[in-house]
């Protein structure tokens, strides 16, 4: 281990001691204000050291780590993301009655998590990092306690998180027994050699059993059963920070490990991967539409876009358009995290505890019909939450249009011609429910209550503004998004 | 290749078999009589106190995650110490890190009042 070793991953680092000793320090404080503030300068910090790293392309650790456009790009998305998820808490904990300290070091570790994610070039630290994210992320769910519902999403996502874990293990296991190795450039030179044999089919095992453990971790059918009741039973603010690290993170992984370990499997994986995000586009949008509390309708929402996604990646054998899609799947990961950011600040301005439960019991205000109303109640919210329901969708003039196009240009680029088609198609019949939300917010009469809070107000207006503004130089973020690209080796 | 497996395909195979044949055969010839000291739980000789799935209380699983975390750094310690001149100062600094990681937790714990007992 060198100092240049430490210095590759610096804003990594700084971030995982500063959670440490926001952990301490916020045992004296008494205003939990001041520990969101000191975590949010943490993450701010990190973000600015993962930009400055921008360009850099190198290796660590004996190649366990790797520094690249890649790594950079997600580096920052993931602090940014990790504000997100402490500007729309900050209110709705103390709101809530479960303003503890411990949300904003937990908050803290799990990016750290999500940042080794991205860093990771060997499939042990993939590991490792997949369980860093991972168990704040369980202890988050959870974090509404005594909510009988906050409780039980905790748990079912640790008892899935585990299991999906063992599936990832075990692949990684077959991957290694098969090469000799877990470092994803000793996998391209075992695979290059030729000398595989009949472990060629073993190592095809084994990258199957770790899509199957990300898939669960990305929420792709048929892996998706946790997704519905753990974003319905976390609290809000972490179910938007799920929604969009935790997904993001996965991606990174499968990314990562796909394009550059794993282009030769391309004949057998690619059937396989082309099934999952069709599945997982159609069961999305399908089952969202039957749903009638927002955050069941998002959390099968978000399902549907882990479709969309997964759909960039069926060309990950495919030299010609690899980077295609990578840039497109990064795109639409910023795409999402804008919008479901904004989304997810809307649904909390809404959310209220149910009066009629003890304190802290039950939460109320989350049927898509207390939405009712909100036109002429909030008009800006409205048109807020009017803008991201037409982003989710991808209709003009939002980000998500650009980033779906981007996608589908990959994917017919790549061949799958009927593959876009189902993602079009789909997009179709999301239009639904989406654009139910939106008839229901001006058409229907309501007296919606709502909270005024400045940092989640400002949230969702943030959003929506970038949402819209940069959906017209959209050129400009993806010439970003294509310089990110995954280091070969 | 798959052939070199052979051997722990037989392994278990027979690990399998000789559990099975323990139990079918005492199943099928043993003697039946239930006596109420042999229905008693085992609790390793001693007359039991109270049945086996008593309550207790929840305080008991805040001292097992802290056994765990001091547990886990004995495991690191023993090897390091074995180690301990190889490794040199670059040892001496990498273990401060890892003690320093775990006394985080456990001023946590201490502070939070989790090795109070009340």
């Amino acid at each position: 281990m060198t100092p240049s070793d430490l210095l590759s991953i610096l804003p990594l680092l700084v971030l995982v001691v500063w959670a440490c000793a926001l952990l301490l320090v916020d045992l004296w404080l008494k205003r939990k204000g001041v520990t969101a503030f000191l975590a949010a300068l943490g993450l701010a910090l990190t973000a600015g050291l993962a930009l400055a790293q921008a360009g850099e392309e190198t290796t660590a650790f004996g190649g366990m780590v790797a520094l690249d456009g890649f790594a950079s790009f997600l580096n920052v998305l993931f602090p940014l993301s990790g504000l997100l998820g402490i500007a729309v808490a900050y209110g709705y904990l103390k709101r809530m009655n479960i303003e503890r300290g411990e949300y904003y070091s937990l908050l803290l570790f799990s990016t750290a998590g999500m940042m080794l994610m991205a860093h990771a070039a060997d499939l042990v630290v993939v590991f490792l990092a997949l369980e860093f994210l991972s168990l704040p992320l369980y202890v988050l769910a959870a974090f509404a306690r005594p909510r009988l519902d906050s409780e039980e999403a905790g748990l079912k996502y640790f008892l899935l998180g585990a299991f999906a874990s063992a599936f990832v293990i075990y692949g990684i296991a077959l991957i290694y027994g098969a090469t000799g190795t877990t470092s994803l450039s000793g996998i391209v030179a075992a695979i290059e050699a030729g000398s595989l044999g009949t472990s060629g089919l073993l190592l095809t095992i084994g990258a199957a059993l770790f899509l199957v453990g990300f898939g669960f971790k990305v929420a792709a059918v048929p892996f998706h059963m946790w997704t519905p009741d753990v974003y319905h039973g976390a609290p809000t603010p972490v179910t938007a920070f799920m929604a969009v690290g935790a997904k993001a993170a996965g991606f990174a992984a499968l990314l990562r490990v796909f394009v550059t370990a794993f282009p030769a499997l391309d004949a057998d994986l690619t059937p396989v991967v082309w099934v999952l995000a069709a599945l997982t586009m159609f069961v999305g949008n399908v089952v969202a539409i039957a749903q009638t509390n927002i955050k069941r309708m998002l959390a099968y929402s978000s399902i549907a876009h882990a479709g969309y996604i997964l759909m960039a990646f069926v060309a990950f054998g495919n030299p010609a358009t690899r980077a295609d899609a990578v840039a497109s799947a990064l795109f639409y990961l910023v795409t999402y995290a804008l919008t479901s950011y904004g989304a997810w600040a809307a649904v909390i301005a809404l959310e209220k505890q149910d009066p009629s439960a003890g304190s802290g019991q039950a939460a109320s205000g989350l049927e898509i019909n207390d939405f009712a109303g909100l036109g002429r109640r909030r008009p800006a919210l409205a048109a807020a939450m009017t803008v991201f329901m037409l982003s989710l969708t991808g209709m003009p003039p939002t980000l998500g249009l650009v980033g779906k196009f981007y996608l589908f240009r990959t994917v017919i680029e790549a061949g799958q011609v009927w593959l876009a088609v189902i993602g079009v198609l789909t997009s179709l019949i999301s239009a639904y429910y989406y654009l139910r939300v939106v008839v229901v917010m001006y058409m229907r009469e309501g007296a919606p209550e709502t909270t005024r809070e400045p940092w989640l107000d400002f949230t969702w207006a943030v959003s929506a503004l970038a949402t819209v503004i940069l959906s017209f130089l959209p050129m400009a973020l993806f010439a970003w998004a294509s310089a990110a690209g995954v280091m070969g080796f | 290749m798959l052939l070199e497996y052979a051997a722990i395909a037989a392994f278990i195979l027979v690990a399998v078999l000789v559990g099975a044949i323990a139990i079918i055969l005492g199943a099928l010839f043993g003697p039946r009589k239930k006596t109420e000291a042999k229905m008693m739980p085992y609790e390793s000789g001693m007359n039991p106190i109270g049945p086996g799935a008593r309550r207790m209380p929840v305080r008991f699983y805040l001292i097992a995650v802290l056994f765990i975390l001091f547990d886990i750094e004995i495991v690191f310690f023993l090897p390091w110490a074995i180690v301990f001149r190889q490794l040199g100062l670059f040892g001496l600094i990498e273990m401060a890190i890892f003690i320093a990681i775990l006394l985080v937790g456990y001023f946590y714990a201490w502070k939070k009042g989790a090795l109070e007992w009340e």
